[in-house]
């Protein structure tokens, strides 16, 4: 269990719902991942048309909690209106709040991200900002009043994992009790698993399910993956040593010479 | 009226936004809409007053990442 700003979530995966072959594929990767939450998006409806309830009615079988991101938007105003317009229809004032600033990396304009999220959450909305694993960005974010961060570990869409594990331990010690969910980046369920071992408390990805030849085993191993980190994290682990070290105990052992 | 809807230009008749997507035939709870970057929120489209050049978008739910 997750509890995340005064919600209990049962899984830490967080998935995205693009890219994927069908309706009926997406559903089902949904129900195989263990999600509880997923992301959407808003875009233009074409006059007459009917996409929209479509995908609205999908959404809303899935049972899950609803995520919607300002995707796309290169402006603070942009992002802005796009997150009131989503609290509108889809009923909910969590927002993943993305600015980007670069459209070949997509990566987010950080200047912007954090003008954006001080006008959001002074109008009482729960802001995940999309951001880099900088840790003023970080900082200025939370001043802003940000009560979780989505750091980046790659490119999104890249499938790199996390390039920059320093910058990630870092945040993590640098913000011990702030919520952070890795989104972006992500293309392998090891990668999923090897930053919840640092302690980061959920994952989010989209384009490694979606993408995959098989997208409801790869959802389903990534839902693995994430709980087998969050648990290792939990347990301990054992930090690296430069010398070997016996697992057989060397008492009592026969001697034949 | 000249209007941009979703980035194409039109020429309709409609003093109000709620008018707009009656003609347009828009309909359902899960638009929404903006006039000029700001939301217009469904119980105010039928008193928002359309003007000429008035750029309006108007979204509904997507898959999204």
């Amino acid at each position: 269990m997750f509890e995340l700003l005064g919600t209990t979530l049962p899984s830490r995966l967080f998935l995205g719902t693009a890219q994927y072959p069908s309706p009926a594929i997406l559903a089902d990767a949904v129900q195989a991942s263990g999600t509880s939450v997923v992301t959407v998006s808003l875009r233009r409806e074409m006059a007459g048309g009917r996409d929209g309830e479509k995908f609205w009615s999908l959404i809303r079988s899935l049972g899950t909690r609803i995520l919607p991101n300002t995707a796309g938007c290169h402006s603070v105003k942009e992002a802005v209106t796009t997150a009131k317009m989503a609290r509108e229809v889809f009923g909910t004032s969590w927002i993943k709040l993305e600015v980007i600033g670069n459209h070949d990396t997509l990566q987010p304009d950080v200047f912007g991200l954090v003008e954006a999220a001080r006008i959001l959450c002074d109008d009482g909305f729960a802001v995940f900002p999309y951001t880099t694993d900088d840790l003023v960005v970080a900082e200025r974010l939370l001043e802003a009043g940000c009560q979780t961060l989505m750091p980046w570990c790659a490119p999104i869409g890249s499938a790199l994992g996390p390039v920059n594990l320093t910058a990630l331990r870092s945040m993590r010690k640098h913000f011990p009790d702030v919520p952070m969910i890795v989104d972006a980046g992500l293309g392998r369920p090891s990668h999923a698993a090897t930053v919840m071992e640092l302690g980061f408390d959920a994952v989010l990805l989209n384009t490694a399910v979606a993408r995959a030849a098989d997208p409801v085993g790869m959802a389903r191993a990534f839902g693995k993956a994430v709980d087998a980190g969050r648990e290792a994290f939990l347990s301990g682990m054992l930090e690296p040593r430069d010398v070997a070290v016996p697992s057989t105990p060397t008492i009592g052992r026969a001697v034949f010479s | 009226m000249k209007l941009i809807v979703n980035g194409q230009a039109l020429e309709i008749d409609a003093s109000t936004l709620a008018e707009l997507l009656a003609a347009l035939d828009y309909e359902g709870d899960w638009l929404a809409t903006a006039v000029n970057s700001d939301l217009v929120h469904k119980t105010k489209r039928a008193e928002f007053q359309l003007s000429d050049g008035d750029r309006i978008e108007i979204l509904s739910p997507m898959a999204g990442g």
